[in-house]
């Protein structure tokens, strides 16, 4: 039975006298190694060099907020419980009057805790949430950390900052396949 | 202390050193040419460009911990790499590195000792070489280890034969066993591979199997045996075995060139020398003509030594009754053929057209034989 159309079929005829000599074999395979020597590398220096990771890469996590600057999440908890990695945890608070500016929702996350050793980057917080407020980054990672301490990380590190607002470069499929066919670095 | 001594051994700790660092650049240069080949970049986290990559591994070598299993031979353990290493570096003392240097009235020669026999040193010495893969083998107690080392014993033995045959016609050419004299003769573009094509494909495929290189490393062939002779060994130890598996890489590619691509000879060497004497002086000028030919000597090696990389990653591995035959059905009859065309080409007087005209005829009986008597095996 053929399985698939790439398999070669054995040559078992026997060798010519040039074959047995090896080289014109040799020659060809040093011909064809010396041809990927000039090649274009499919490898970059990574920490100098990046790739482009794609329009849906699932990084660094964030909390957006509105056009208004206001915090999206109103601490449903749906994000919490979506997460298989049980990373999230937060506190609940009541929005009192003079807050109506920093929070949307009349209930807001006084703290919102994800545990980046726990979390598994699966982006079910992102699906999950119905307030559109949580988000994981296509151009950021979460940086390496070296103790324990800087594991977690609260509302100072996820809140989206102001003045470096996260847009995501696409949406749909076919921007994103037409991202993909701009910015792709190397040909594989 | 006269200045000619001084000179001398500056000349000698010169190729000391000249050899030990090529071959720790050996290292880099493999890890770069491998991964260029396969499309990658390479090794450059040490240094620029990763240069300092050999004085990291050594250093990390040198920290490992320095182990000998319990049920080796103590002694003979370390005699093992101790004495791979002290071959690798001994050959490298006959090999004519350039011409001569005139200084004080004297002209010294670049070359660590010239003796008349430099090519049986070579071989002597070589052939020792493989003692201490033998040794360090046998010693681990390990029965891996013993296969890799007796492969490698029997496979430098077997190639050992063809690649003398290939130089007596080299020797028959020269009429000296003194590698200067053989270069000498090579004067200009007068090199012995235009007389020797065959001899130098024969020398150059038992080079490849007298330094355990791909296609032919089948003493550490780590699919079947582990790591082969080094299975036990660690820290430097293991270092020296590898290091000087490289200066072997290095000398064995300096004795190629010095057999059959002349050397420190290059074509327009003459008017190189013309034109400096005439412009420096005679012994400015001398000197810095030997200072080219070196250059160009050494230009050579690496060529060769990129070579021995690029086919170590183009090439698999022979297997071992393959090995054997190449060895004593294939490489051992050529030999002994070139060996008779080049004895009759140098009684003919024309000794290039004969050479070719007997490669010819050789390759046309050959060709014609395997029409006539052409069978359906497929040994080799
Ligand atoms: S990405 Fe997945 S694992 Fe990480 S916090 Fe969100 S739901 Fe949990
Ligand atoms: S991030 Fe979204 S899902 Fe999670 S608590 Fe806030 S509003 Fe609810």
């Amino acid at each position: 039975m053929q399985l698939t159309d790439r398999s070669k079929k054995t040559d078992k005829t026997p060798l010519t006298l040039a074959e047995k000599s090896y080289l014109p074999g040799i020659a060809k395979g040093l011909g064809i190694t010396l041809k990927h020597f000039f090649s274009k590398k499919a490898t970059i220096r990574y920490p100098e060099q990046k790739r482009y990771l794609g329009p849906i890469f699932r990084g660094h996590h964030i909390l957006k907020r509105d056009e208004e600057g206001r915090e999206r999440c109103t601490a449903c908890g749906l994000c919490a419980v979506a997460c298989p990695a049980e990373a999230i945890s937060m506190v609940a608070a009541e929005r009192v009057k003079g807050e109506e500016s920093l929070y949307r929702e009349e209930k807001y996350a006084a703290s919102y805790e994800i545990n980046m050793l726990r979390c598994i980057f699966c982006g079910l917080c992102e699906e999950a949430c119905p307030k559109e407020a949580v988000y994981l980054r296509h151009d950021k990672f979460v940086p390496v950390f070296t103790s324990r301490d800087q594991v977690i990380y609260g509302k100072d590190q996820l809140v989206e900052d102001m003045n470096e607002r996260y847009e995501r470069d696409a949406w749909t499929k076919e921007e994103m396949q037409k991202l993909w066919a701009q910015q792709k670095p190397v040909n594989y | 202390m006269d200045s000619v001594f001084i000179i001398k051994s500056l000349i000698i700790l010169g190729i000391f050193a000249i050899s030990l660092t090529i071959a720790a650049y050996e290292t880099y240069f493999e890890r770069v040419i491998a991964a260029f080949i396969q499309d990658r970049v390479g090794p450059d986290r040490a240094g620029p460009f990763g240069l300092l990559q050999p004085l990291a591994d050594a250093g990390k070598l040198f920290f490992k911990e320095d182990f000998i299993p319990g049920m080796a031979d103590k002694w003979l353990f370390i005699l093992g790499p101790s004495l791979a290493m002290l071959t690798a570096l001994m050959t490298s003392a006959v090999i004519p590195f350039g011409d001569s240097i005139l200084y004080d009235g004297q002209e010294i020669l670049v070359q660590g000792i010239e003796v008349n026999i430099g090519i049986l040193w070579v071989f002597g010495v070589v052939s020792l070489g493989v003692y201490g893969i033998l040794i360090g083998g046998w010693a681990s107690n390990n029965k891996y280890s013993l296969y890799g080392a007796i492969r490698a014993a029997s496979q430098n033995i077997s190639y050992e034969l063809a690649m003398g045959l290939s130089i007596i016609a080299v020797l028959m050419m020269a009429s000296s066993l003194s590698l200067r004299t053989i270069v000498e003769s090579q004067h200009g573009m007068n090199w012995n591979i235009f007389y020797q094509p065959l001899g130098f494909i024969i020398f150059l495929t038992c080079s490849f199997a007298e330094c355990n290189r791909t296609p032919f490393d089948l003493p550490e062939s780590e699919n079947e045996l582990v790591a082969g002779y080094h299975t036990e060994y660690g820290s430097m130890k293991l270092g020296l075995y590898l290091f000087s598996e490289y200066v072997n890489m290095f000398i064995s590619s300096a004795v190629i060139a010095t057999l059959f691509l002349g050397g420190f000879n290059y074509p327009g060497m003459d008017w190189v020398y013309a034109t400096m004497t005439e412009n420096f002086g005679a012994v400015v000028g001398h000197n810095l003509s030997t200072l080219a030919g070196t250059l160009v000597f050494f230009a050579k090696i690496f060529a060769f030594i990129f070579l021995f990389m690029w086919v170590r990653w183009t090439l698999p591995r022979f297997r071992y009754d393959q090995l054997m035959d190449l060895g004593w059905k294939g490489l051992i009859p050529l030999a002994i053929v070139n060996l008779i065309i080049t004895a009759a080409a140098e009684l003919s007087g024309h000794a290039l057209l004969v050479n070719w005209i007997g490669l010819g005829v050789f390759i046309a009986l050959v060709y014609a034989w395997s029409a006539i008597f052409g069978t359906k095996k497929t040994s080799l």
